[in-house]
């Protein structure tokens, strides 16, 4: 037995601990830099770095599911808008303080997700992805129609911040420092004994049943969890936003964020990021000078299956690594 | 230890298998034969829960455990392997038999806990009884074919199971390789202390192998026995040179 030992410590794929020097190197860099540029950009790039963190959170959240459990959640949105609408309620119409809103919204993203993925489970695949669209379009249409309590179309705005999260640096660092926390748990999340079962889930669904795992339950946490952080991003919106409209459960938006993940990279863990950053910088920049930026999103999104079949950070990944090509061809999702 | 009692299941009009018997006491190798069609596969699938059975029983330790779903199955302690490669092909080598050693440790839902540090040296172990602790790191859907297959039967061995049922373990795999898995498949028996059920089409394999065979023709039992009485028994015969109706 001592001999595995040495073998396997000689093995530094294997051994290398969850957060090794090396690997820290990059992400502690980018959060450095991250950290001192607000007072040197103009304020403007400050907001748009903030819509790209609170943005990035929101696909990995979604990443979790589509590339880690090969699960499409093709409607991830409305947990969103339901964490969002959560916090904007009950800050505009409860006298309840800010720190129970902010948690609130996530629990109620991750119960909406609880109630939607328990249904969901028990299909597989496409089934499974067109009814989260259809119960998730319900939940919309909920939000859009009960104008009483949401005003529906016209949103909730001038949701009233503490005065520690309005300036917007501040709002810049709260969302700065949620993401690299959020960030750290969901590492932890993907290299724990659960995220190895939910990508040998994505991988072999039926295989995994074979072992003696209760495939559809891991599959729900898996759900409750990611709809949990993606009710934070929905935090973090109405913190960086002020307010709320039906849009955020619509299911374009969905679309987007799936788009993000399929352009970043869905196998990798930090793809998502990469795939928010490039959206979310098109949709600003490119936005200003035309409003059919989605015609060259089209264009990159037709590249991309050519040539980058595993998205950017997959295809970096890859030539960093030089994994062999035969198993990515051979993976099945 | 596992009795299969009058087990029927149909698909549509087509009675695939159509009320088949077995036993298996502990510590044998049983294999179970019959020309293509003649539904193993579909028996195995009964036995580990892939498929509900219309009729019969299975009963395990005692316990019937038809209809109970496959990873409860697997959790009483029947593992399995499938026909056609069935592995993890995005995961390391490693991770593939790890994911399997979790299940059975109950640890699969562990959070926040680095997974390499946890089930290393049971699956280190199980690797190497295999002979496959060189390709640890690679990714399993790279290797070479009758890799998957010796991948495929670790995986089982995972979940430390008291039966392993074996589908045609050497299906599609050359002269050489066969012999690689058979030697394997015995060694396993002997070292693990491992009860194994296995199909197989290459007729000299299982009579060098198996201590107990079940001949199957057209979905049912013909019968079942020691080699030499399924070698000489004029029924068996008869169902693989043909002509004969059901026995």
């Amino acid at each position: 037995m001592i001999r595995f030992q040495t073998k396997f410590h000689k093995e530094p794929n294997l051994v290398r601990g969850i957060f090794s020097l090396r690997s820290l190197v990059f992400p502690g860099v980018v959060f450095v830099v991250l950290l001192i540029l607000p007072p040197i950009i103009p304020r403007f790039y400050t907001y748009t770095l903030a819509v790209i963190l609170e943005t990035a959170l929101l696909a990995m959240s979604l990443n979790m599911l589509v590339g880690h459990g090969g699960l499409f959640q093709f409607h991830h949105g409305v947990f969103y808008g339901v964490g969002a609408y959560t916090v904007a309620l009950i800050l505009t119409k409860t006298p309840l303080p800010t720190w129970v809103a902010l948690i609130a919204g996530p629990l109620m993203a991750a119960l909406t997700g609880l109630v939607i993925g328990w249904f969901c489970v028990r299909l597989s695949k496409l089934y499974f992805g067109m009814l989260q669209i259809s119960l998730g379009s319900l939940v919309w249409a909920v939000v859009f129609r009960w104008y009483r309590l949401t005003n529906g179309d016209d949103g909730i705005h001038g949701i009233p911040m503490p005065p520690f999260i309005t300036s917007q640096s501040s709002v810049y660092y709260f969302i700065l420092i949620v993401f690299a926390i959020c960030l750290i748990v969901m590492y932890l999340i993907f290299k724990s004994p659960f995220g190895a079962t939910l990508q040998a889930i994505r991988d072999n669904p039926e295989r995994c049943e074979a072992i003696g795992v209760n495939v559809r339950r891991h599959q729900l946490i898996a759900i409750i969890i990611a709809t949990f952080f993606a009710g934070i991003a929905g935090d973090l919106f109405v913190v960086l936003e002020g307010s709320v409209f039906p849009d955020l459960l619509f299911w374009v938006l969905s679309l987007e964020i799936f788009i993000m993940c399929l352009l970043g990279g869905w196998f990798t863990f930090a793809g998502p990021i990469l795939g928010a950053t490039i959206m979310v910088s098109l949709r600003t920049f490119v936005g200003i000078y035309t409003e059919y930026w989605t015609l060259i999103l089209g264009i990159i999104l037709i590249l991309l299956i050519f040539f980058l079949p595993e998205g950017v950070w997959g295809y970096v990944l890859e030539k960093f690594h030089s994994q062999p090509k035969e198993a990515i061809e051979k993976g099945s999702v | 230890m596992l009795r299969v009692e009058g087990i029927h299941k149909s698909f549509g009009d087509f009675k695939a298998v159509n009320g088949a018997n077995l036993t298996v006491k502990k510590g044998e190798l049983v294999a179970v034969i019959g020309p293509n069609g003649a539904g193993k596969t579909t028996l195995f699938n009964l036995i580990t829960g892939q498929l509900k059975a219309d009729q019969g029983k299975v009963i395990f330790h005692e316990e019937n455990i038809s209809n109970l779903p496959p990873y409860k199955i697997c959790k009483r302690g029947i593992a399995r392997s499938f026909q056609i490669a069935n592995i993890f092909p995005r995961l390391t080598v490693f991770k593939n038999v790890q994911v399997s050693v979790l299940s059975q440790q109950e640890k699969s839902r562990r959070l926040f806990y680095p997974a390499e540090k946890v089930a290393v040296e049971e699956t280190n172990s199980i690797l190497e009884s295999v002979g496959l602790s060189d390709k640890a790191t690679n990714t399993a859907g790279s290797l070479a074919h009758g890799d998957q297959r010796t991948l495929e039967v670790a995986i089982a061995l995972g979940n430390k199971p008291d039966l392993l049922v074996l589908d045609e373990p050497t299906a599609g795999m050359s002269p050489e390789e066969t012999a690689v898995t058979i030697e394997l498949i015995k060694r396993l028996a002997d070292s693990r202390k491992l009860t194994i059920l296995f199909c197989e089409h290459d007729m000299e394999v299982v009579f060098d192998v198996a201590q107990s065979i079940m001949v199957m023709h057209q979905g049912m039992t013909v019968m079942q026995g020691e080699p030499d009485e399924v070698r000489n028994s004029r029924r068996v015969q008869e169902c693989y040179l043909g002509g004969a109706e059901p026995c």
